[in-house]
């Protein structure tokens, strides 16, 4: 069954046993306005979502139940036992609906006319004198009906259907079933009025009487009970799916989960002791909690697992709709959609995912003519490939498409200053390939609203590094490309590498370890020496060499036993990237579970976590990106070694990579590295007067050179150091003394300063320097720069958008929605946490919030929002499936910005961006 | 996806507010020869010598991490913390762990001695001439018999980035 359907499946008939209840204690106490809106809100939510999906028939039902309520809310009607009734009625008609709906994955055809109208009546104020029970009948033989109609019908199936209907002379079984749901219960009720349901009955039955011959006569006249039946067959259905899973919150998995990776641990610090006793009572014991924890350790992973084709679900419709836009043909393939892997890394994996088979599509596969032209078949093929292997799983991405670029990534590279002619002509065609993995960049030829917009792998690869993956890029020219994924198949327990150097030890997790090399005098191997550098001969290659000693500027006066001429060499693959770490000693893998260590290391980068190892002792787990990232992954030369440092930083979180440098005099002066494009090194015999102002010709066009002290002459000789601005296809260029470093700090500038040009000063390197706002020598050069420059740094960065929504169900369906948008959604529940981020200091672009909600409802949000929060020139959209002019009057007073129904997506998309644009224009 | 961002019930520490008012009871500590206290609701446990796993590029009062009963403790050199020489390696100290919003943090200190309880008649701001670097740290001082005792602030000893500033 479709994800969607049977999540809506499950959080419905939960609201309708919420409802049932509810509905019973709203009779008694027709006076408790709380219980009511609870009422009002469930079923509006269960419009809301059959709207959502389509699902006409049960939406008119909830709809006219909805009006029913919503007159009781707002005191225009009185409760009374019919009228609740009648929306207990109504409810029994949407269950036995989605009882269809369950077996049959559609909606039974017809209508619930005579229903809907009393509804109807009611809420009109006219519904008097007892109620004539109608509609009970006509649900119930439904699905029988239809799930006879709808599938083509077995043999068996409709024997079974046969068998299930009673001959006229059985007992009616409806009381011999103990079923429970109210449905059964109220089946008897027709009979009171025979011949209304028979009426109704008849021409619904006909289609089974048609393909049954035989039991016409019986069928029409047990109508009843064979509906009751059906029925209560059904209900013991939907119990037994019901007794067969349960919902458990998944923070109490994720404690399970914590609890028994600690008792892994004890049991590992209790083996280890065992091995050092040799004749031990404890021994059968031990080995039997061994195997149960084991057990359980398996057990409990089992429950966190989820098929990948979970996070496939919604590629299928994704490609689809990519062909059509992008004219192509594409046929993607899945296999091993059922492999399974923790729900954690599933959520975390699943947005790169999406991402790389968007790119497939649009930057790999060809159009069809080209396609042909290259003598390939028409359609271009995805491939999605995912599967175990030893511990790790493995998802391959192929495309047989043009593959990458080598050239238009080179040429890329030069343009963004990545590197330089020089260098990339001394690297091989994967070293390049890893550009595509460099934060800003894109060889998209355009920006389609598909990719290319800059922001892209460098994320992929990001968040699969965060959760221990690697990611491998293998590339044809002409024949496609494949991406390789590893990903740990749980993060909760990895397997580690214990080594030891300079007297500490350290855990190294498996995945990235490929092989171990012993370094000795008298080994085959030995360390070899290129200006202090070390490497080592390995088949043939020379591997780049880290000395963990050095690199965590570990002493090892203390440890002085050390075998001076052995060291082991432990082989470490990021990406394509392989080096080899240098440490004294190796000794076992163990299961480790990885803790993160205190906030006030956690800005050291060589660490991924610490752990406990079998014998008590704490250990830090390195790493080995943020080793690769320190030591220069890339292996190029020397200066463009500092650019791409400067380049991978850049993604830092809190921290910001600043370009210190010094110009004209006072304190140094610093300038957020992001801003800058290039450094430059600018001859200046070559520098023209132009409009009486510098410039330079820089890359076929004019460059203004504009000084950071306006009394700056520039000498005629000699050269001077630059740093470029860049936009679209303008530059400018920044003179300034001498580039001094390139530091990654907090930028926290504490004295705002008075002169133009200057944002303020802040301590840099342990130094007060001066923050140079960029922003205002851009208009030095170009006056109207900043209206195209703001353009251009917005467009990269994602719009932010806040999502409440009581309905998990919604939020689910909404987040991957506005994500696939282009927006970065995040989620809560309630105003209440949503107000809790906007204190923790969170910010967004937009806040999309549900009206009904329980607790704060969205207009006393919105208020709250308005006045007095932080957030209050934040646009607010509204979301509710009550579209009234009132209720719009209402949002606007409220504070909101548009008011959009909640199950019409594109009005949805539609009204986020028009807000986004009226408050750029109106900011 | 973004339900990872979800506000989780964030657990008020108990180190957050100090209020001094009415009777409080202390836990002191000494810490070359100046007794310091720590108000006892704060205080998780109590270590005498542990073996402790340096970690490298850490900042140098980080003194490494260690394990109380199956959880990381960070260790606090709390005499570096404050300015004074490292203990020197032959005492073996003893060290006070506390909580600061769920994470656990063990103040190594020279010796723990025994809880006080304290009125507030004693209490007093910290005095101007004060090293900057203590009364950073400290929020009074109460004056006992024959000697003084610096209330040390949980929160404050352990933020550093007042000190990567500074």
């Amino acid at each position: 069954m479709d994800d969607l359907l049977s999540e809506f499946l499950t959080e419905t008939n939960e609201n309708l046993s919420v409802l049932d209840v509810e509905l019973v204690r709203l009779e008694q106490n027709p006076n408790n306005p709380e219980l009511l809106s609870n009422i009002f809100r469930l079923v509006h939510t269960i419009k809301g979502t059959c709207g959502f999906l389509g699902l006409p028939r049960l939406e008119k039902v909830a709809h006219a139940s909805e009006n029913v309520l919503g007159k009781f809310r707002d005191g225009e009607l009185t409760i009374n036992p019919e009228a609740v009734s009648l929306i207990l009625q109504a409810l029994d008609t949407i269950k036995s609906l989605l009882a269809v709906l369950e077996a049959t994955e559609a909606e039974p055809p017809g209508d619930d006319l005579p229903l809907i109208e009393r509804l109807n009546l009611c809420a009109e104020g006219k519904l008097g004198g007892p109620a004539p029970v109608v509609a009970a009948a006509p649900p119930p033989t439904a699905p029988a009906v239809a799930a006879a109609e709808s599938r083509p019908a077995t043999l068996d199936e409709l024997e079974a259907l046969w068998n299930s209907i009673p001959g006229p002379n059985d007992p009616p079984p409806a009381p011999a079933v103990p079923a429970s749901t109210a449905m059964v219960a109220r089946a008897p009720e027709p009979v009171e009025e025979p011949v209304h349901s028979q009426d109704l009955v008849v021409p619904d039955a006909e289609p089974v009487a048609a393909k049954m011959p035989a039991p016409v006569a019986p069928a029409a006249s047990g109508g009843h009970a064979g509906g009751a039946d059906a029925g209560a067959e059904a209900a013991t259905k939907e119990s037994a799916v019901a007794a067969q899973t349960i919902r458990v919150n998944v923070d109490l998995l994720e404690n399970l989960m914590t609890m028994v990776s600690e008792l892994v641990l004890t049991r590992n610090q209790l083996l280890q002791i065992l091995r050092s006793q040799k004749e031990s009572e404890f021994a059968a014991p031990l080995q039997r909690l061994n195997h149960v924890t084991s057990e359980l350790q398996e057990g409990v992973m089992k429950t966190r697992m989820q098929p990948i084709g979970n996070a496939w679900a919604k590629l299928p419709r994704l490609v689809r709709d990519l062909a059509h836009e992008l004219n192509k043909k594409i046929d993607l393939q899945m296999l091993g959609a059922d492999t399974e892997l923790d729900r954690q890394v599933l959520e975390l994996i699943k947005d790169p995912l999406t991402h790389m088979v968007r790119n497939s599509a649009d930057h790999g596969l060809e159009i069809p003519a080209e396609r042909l032209k290259s003598g390939k078949t028409e359609t271009g093929r995805i491939t999605l490939n995912a599967y175990h292997e030893g511990g790790h799983i493995i998802i391959e991405i192929q495309d047989d498409g043009r593959g990458l670029a080598i050239d238009r990534i080179k040429q890329k590279a030069i343009q963004n200053g990545m590197a330089s002619e020089g260098e990339l002509a001394s690297m091989t065609d994967q070293q390049i390939i890893q550009f595509i993995m460099k934060p800003g960049f894109s060889t998209a030829a355009k920006v389609t609203n598909v990719s290319g917009r800059g922001v892209g792998m460098d994320v992929v690869k990001t968040n699969i590094e965060k959760i221990g993956g690697t990611i491998e890029i293998k590339s044809a020219q002409g024949k496609g490309s494949t991406f390789v994924i590893k990903i740990p198949l749980t993060l909760a327990i990895v397997s580690a590498l214990i080594v030891e150097c300079a007297g500490e030890r350290f855990a190294i997790p498996q995945i990235s370890v490929v092989e171990l090399v012993r370094a000795a005098s008298d080994s085959e191997h030995t360390i070899e020496r290129l200006k202090g550098t070390p490497v080592l001969r390995l088949r043939n290659r020379l591997l780049p060499l880290v000395s963990l000693q050095q690199l965590l500027r570990l002493d090892d006066s203390e440890d002085a036993k050390k075998p001076a001429d052995e060291t082991f060499i432990v082989v470490t693959q990021v990406g394509t990237y392989t080096f080899g770490i240098m440490v004294d000693r190796v000794f076992d893998t163990e299961e480790i579970v990885v803790k993160p260590v205190a906030p006030i290391l956690r800005h050291i980068e060589m660490f991924s976590g610490n752990t406990i190892l079998g014998d008590g002792s704490v250990i830090m787990i390195l790493d080995p990106n943020g080793i690769a990232s320190a030591t220069g992954e890339m292996a190029m030369g020397e200066a463009a070694g500092k650019e791409t440092t400067a380049v991978q930083t850049q993604r830092q979180e809190d921290k910001m990579a600043l370009l210190l440098f010094r110009a004209g005099h006072g304190a140094p002066k610093a300038v957020p590295l992001s801003l800058v494009a290039r450094l430059e090194d600018v001859d200046l015999a070559t520098v023209e007067l132009s409009n009486g102002l510098p410039v330079v010709q820089y890359r076929g066009k004019l460059m203004p050179l504009v000084p950071i002290d306006p009394n700056f002459v520039v000498a005629s000789e000699g050269r001077q150091p630059v740093l470029v601005f860049a936009d679209g296809d303008r530059s400018m260029g920044l003179i300034v003394d001498e580039i001094v470093d390139i530091v990654e700090e907090k930028l926290n500038v504490q004295l705002a300063a008075e002169r133009p040009g200057l944002m303020g000063s802040a301590i840099i390197a342990g130094k007060a320097t001066e923050v140079i706002d960029a922003g205002f020598y851009l208009t030095q050069a170009y006056k109207d720069w900043f209206g195209s420059a703001q353009e251009g740094f917005e467009e990269e960065k994602l719009q932010r958008v806040l999502l409440v929504d009581d309905s998990p169900f919604f939020r689910n369906l909404l987040t991957p929605l506005l994500s696939v948008a282009g927006y970065d959604v995040t989620a809560v529940e309630n105003a209440g946490d949503a107000l809790a981020l906007c204190e923790a200091g969170e910010d967004f672009d937009v806040i999309v919030s549900d009206i009904e909600m329980p607790g704060m409802s969205g207009f006393d949000f919105a208020e709250a929002v308005r006045h007095g929060s932080r957030w209050h020139r934040i646009p607010m959209v509204a979301l509710s499936s009550h579209a009234s002019a009132r209720d719009l009057d209402r949002g606007r007073i409220a504070g909101f910005n548009d008011y959009v129904a909640k199950f019409d997506r594109d009005a949805l998309l539609f009204a986020l961006q028009q807000t986004l644009t009226d408050q750029k224009g109106a900011a | 996806m973004s339900n990872a961002k979800l506000p989780s019930t964030v657990r008020k520490s108990k180190g957050d507010d100090i209020v001094v008012s009415g009777n409080q009871d202390f836990v002191t500590m000494t810490i070359a020869d100046q007794m310091f206290g720590i108000p006892v609701l704060q205080v998780q446990d109590v270590l005498g010598h542990q073996r402790i796993t340096r970690i490298p590029l850490a900042p140098p009062e980080v003194a490494g991490s260690l394990n109380l009963r199956g959880r990381i403790v960070t260790a606090i050199d709390v005499r570096l913390r404050l300015g004074l020489t490292g203990r020197p390696k032959d005492k073996p100290g003893m060290s006070i762990v506390v909580d600061l919003r769920g994470e656990l943090y063990s103040l190594m200190v020279d010796s723990v001695g025994e809880v006080l309880s304290l009125t507030k008649e004693d209490f007093e701001r910290n005095p101007a001439t004060l090293d900057p670097r203590w009364r950073e740290v400290s929020t009074g001082i109460y004056r006992l018999n024959g000697q003084l005792m610096v209330v040390l602030d949980v929160p404050r000893l352990l933020n550093f980035t007042t000190i990567e500033t500074a």
